[in-house]
């Protein structure tokens, strides 16, 4: 009986800019792989079908267990985690390709600041006096409003629902649906509602919410099950109300 | 003079902490890290984090929590740093707070509270079943905010390659490595402040650490002269779930909701586990510990599957895992209480542990052990000297540490749900002491260029030689050898005749990993290159671990040499004579060996010394006797 074995064909890339190709590689299966795994078993010996032996491939990750969002790639032309998806579950040959939208580095590694510099567009944060210590609590929270803001509090920043979003591309300014749900997330907040004008203002400017073409691409894929569309949704009500206010004044 | 810069070395908990205090306090700050902040390993802490808030009206005390902490330590935390932590706790809780994290409430909108491992009362915040992650985030927002403001500058993608000191011996910066370019460049700095996490890697793959958590920041430091203090206690989860890439954590719930531990009678026996008839399986938990079966303690629980896997041979298929059962639960009532859980095991296995017992084995945690930190003691208050500059100081003057790359707070071993709390309170620490530090010390002159030109050249010289090497050693396969050898003979239990012969294999891989073979070339993003540093470095870490367990001879906390174990003598009580020489040599043993133990480099390896544990507010008097 032969020895079961995997494919997997994957998308290179030297450098940033350089021309992309493609290769093959087989290795013997074992049955608790999921595709980082499987990376981790071919870099020790990288030698493709045709017997060539090449640099091993590039690729970021660090938790493995789906929330430090690093290992994100598109496998078999879907945004997923490598880390949570198993080789069993997947048709072969399993195909790697970088995760699109975003520049390639090297391999399967690119470059997400875009996704890090959305967050400083849209000031994803609570503006806190200090970090120091303060007599007193924070703000009551009912259990209702921190269920659905805990939603939103666990995206990752892996980049999947931006590499499904038609509207996200090189020469497009669009926020991406995760920078929104954070403005969802922070708006939601008692104290984070004190900035709500601004990051609303932030979202109305070019590249924010009016980019959004409803593909509901970004749902579908986050490896989260954030519900990104309806945060979309929520932001498109409020976004409503501030351009009343600022045609008419603070009601 | 320009105005002075701090570098911080790690985007976890600790260093954002502290990059955020230093930031706030008008210092700017380099922030370098491996990968973006927030794929730090803090987000992998599910659990929680304690302090006393007594939100269920159990009367908890901070001194119940200071006590807690020291005894889970087996007395050897310096007890004014427990004090301090302990102490400031709910205020650090409150901080959070403010800055957004989603804790999970009670009813009334308060801060929820939960029991953790190892304590009577409810005292660990959390926030649904990712409470690392969520803190984590908080801090990244913040730290964003400083970024924008231009006060704390990100080099994301930058690895830390070694120290510049001055004539002398004062640190005033370093040399790191563009991850991508491979360019190596010196940040001047007024302080350093290592945050850099963990070492489980050096286990490798059974470890539930990320990738990035190899230590070998702190062993580069180690190496250039820093003390190491503790590195033999190192905590292992006793059951972690298998995988080829890493071993997850399966909460301790599992045993304590009703899951049962268990292996075939029969070494050989390939049937299915649900086609085992129950006479043919061996309980050993239940077996050796009948009065708490299952749900015996961490350690107990990690030594015995340790037992019947590599001593008595029984794992499942004669290999390194044991079963642990939830077949026979109800499962409307465990898919309520710990659907978290079994949505990880369905996930990276793709089976459902409520159809077929789970396959686990022990696995490398954290690490008690760490760069030596300092503290100053106010004595008014028995606790740590607020502001003091002493305060997480590691031996070099200007270096700083905090996090799990420290030593301090947890002694021989660690309390559930403590690590996110000295996690963040030992950053926010360090934080302030640095700007004690800097505003503290006299007017100080530019540092010269000579070192950080010599200490560049010295770095490029390491990449030179590893690209060019051709060595015939794999630097990933190296890594595997270490991580075998360490789980193997340097893990959950310890013997002095194998600490020996892994001492001896570790030579042999420091060798190899000075001959290695990268099996690429290029220029440009070489992970490769990066791992064949780390690991190189690990196994210099692996060898100051290895020395200290071999030097240990007692057990204490995770250190565990089982024949010098001191038992209770059974169904013996004070009074009795067999309980009065059990007595005194336990008082023995804490005579000879209550002292934290000091790795310092040499060129022929560790040199390792003792130093006093500050037993001030609860001295160790009497055996512990949990009967």
């Amino acid at each position: 009986m032969t020895e079961r074995r995997i494919e997997l064909r994957i998308r290179r890339q030297d450098r940033p800019g350089s021309t992309p190709y493609w290769q093959s590689f087989r290795l013997a299966y074992r049955p608790s792989y999921n595709v980082l795994s499987a990376l981790m078993a071919l870099r020790e010996d990288p030698v493709t079908i045709s017997g060539e032996r090449v640099d091993p491939v590039a690729w970021e990750h660090n938790c493995m267990e789906e929330v430090c969002g690093a290992c994100a790639m598109l496998i078999n032309g879907r945004p997923r985690m490598a880390c949570s998806t198993l080789v069993d579950g997947l048709d072969p040959p399993i195909v790697l390709e970088p995760l699109p939208k975003f520049p390639v580095v090297r391999d399967l590694l690119v470059d997400r600041s875009r996704l890090f510099d959305a967050l400083k567009r849209v000031k994803a944060w609570i503006e806190i006096d200090g970090a120091w210590e303060l007599a007193g609590e924070g703000p009551r929270i009912s259990p209702r409003a921190w269920s659905e803001s805990y939603l939103y509090s666990r995206c990752m920043g892996c980049g999947c629902c931006l590499a499904a979003c038609p509207q996200v591309g090189p020469r497009s300014e669009f926020l991406g649906p995760a920078a929104l749900a954070q403005v969802r997330l922070m708006n939601a907040h008692p104290v984070g509602r004190f900035n709500r004008e601004a990051r609303l203002h932030a979202i109305m400017a070019e590249g924010g919410l009016s980019d959004c073409g409803n593909s509901q691409n970004c749902v579908r894929v986050c490896p989260k099950e954030i519900p990104l569309t309806t945060a979309i949704g929520e932001l498109g009500r409020q976004v409503t109300g501030q351009l009343l206010r600022d045609l008419f004044g603070k009601s | 003079m320009s105005a002075p810069r701090v570098v911080v070395v790690g985007g976890g908990l600790g260093g954002l902490w502290a990059s955020l205090r230093i930031a706030e306090s008008g210092f700017a700050v380099d922030l370098l890290s491996l990968f973006e902040v927030k794929r730090s390993h803090s987000v992998c802490a599910q659990g929680g984090i304690n302090a006393v808030l007594d939100v269920k009206g159990e009367h908890d005390s901070v001194w119940q929590h200071i006590v807690d902490t020291i005894k889970g330590g087996a007395y050897l935390a310096n007890q004014p740093p427990v004090k301090s932590l302990c102490e400031d706790a709910p205020g650090l809780i409150h901080t959070f707070e403010r800055m957004g994290v989603p804790f999970s409430r009670t009813p009334e909108g308060l801060l929820d509270q939960r029991l953790f491992g190892g304590v009577r009362n409810r005292r660990t915040c959390f926030a649904g079943a990712s409470t690392g992650q969520q803190l984590l985030y908080a801090l990244d927002q913040q730290v964003r905010r400083w970024e924008v403001a231009g006060r704390v500058v990100k080099h994301e993608w930058w690895e830390f390659l070694s120290l510049v000191l001055d004539q002398d011996g004062v640190c005033r910066g370093l040399a790191a490595m563009d991850l991508r370019s491979l360019a190596v460049r010196a940040f001047t700095a007024d302080a350093v402040v290592l945050a850099t996490g963990g070492l489980g890697q050096i286990y490798t793959p059974k470890t539930t650490c990320s990738t990035n958590a190899t230590g070998a920041a702190a062993s580069r430091a180690y190496q250039q002269g820093a003390r190491f203090a503790n590195a033999e206690f190192f905590q292992f989860h006793p059951t972690a779930m298998l995988g080829e890439d890493k071993t997850r954590l399966m909460s301790e719930a599992a045993r304590g909701e009703g899951g049962r531990v268990w292996v075939p009678r029969t070494p050989s026996d390939t049937r299915p586990p649900r086609r085992i008839p129950e006479t043919e399986r061996f309980y050993f938990l239940e077996d050796w510990y009948p009065a708490y079966g299952n749900t015996v303690a961490r350690d107990e629980a990690a030594r015995a599957i340790w037992r019947v896997t590599r001593e008595l041979g029984l794992g499942v298929g004669g290999g390194d895992r044991v079963y642990l059962d939830l077949t026979h639960l109800d499962r409307d009532f465990f898919s309520a209480r710990l659907g978290a859980i079994l949505e990880i095991y369905r996930k990276f296995h793709g089976v459902d542990p409520l159809d077929e017992p789970m396959e686990i084995f022990p696995s490398a945690h954290y690490a008690m052990g760490g760069l030596w930190v300092d503290f100053e003691k106010d004595p008014q208050t028995g606790g740590m000297r607020r502001d003091s500059p002493r305060n997480h100081a590691t031996s070099i003057p200007g270096l700083y540490a905090c996090g799990e790359c420290d030593y301090a707070y947890h002694g021989a071993n660690r309390l559930g749900a403590n690590s996110l709390l000295s996690a963040s309170y030992s950053g926010r620490v360090a934080g302030e002491s640095v700007v004690a530090y800097l505003r503290g010390r006299g007017r100080v002159g530019a540092p010269t260029t000579a070192p950080f030109d010599a200490e560049v050249e010295r770095q490029e010289a390491i990449n030179r030689r590893l690209m060019t090497g051709g060595g015939g050693h794999n630097p990933y396969q190296i890594h595997r050898r270490l991580g075998a050898l360490m789980t193997a003979k340097v893990g959950v239990v310890r013997d002095n005749r194998e600490l020996d012969s892994a001492l001896d294999e570790l030579h042999e891989l420091a060798e190899a990993s000075a001959h290695v073979d990268l099996g690429e070339s290029s220029t440009w993003a070489n992970q490769t290159l990066a791992h064949a540093r780390q690991v190189s470095d690990m196994i210099r870490l692996a060898e100051v671990i290895a020395t200290s367990a071999r030097a240990r001879d007692e057990c204490r906390g995770a250190h565990y040499k089982p024949e010098l174990a001191l038992p209770l003598p059974a169904g013996k009580f004070p009074g009795d004579p067999e309980f009065e020489a059990y007595r005194a040599r336990w008082k023995a043993n804490e005579a000879a060996w209550l002292k934290t133990s000091i790795a310092e480099h040499t060129a022929e390896g560790p040199r390792i010394t003792y130093e006093p544990v500050d037993t001030s507010l609860l001295p160790p008097d009497e055996p512990r006797d949990y009967r």
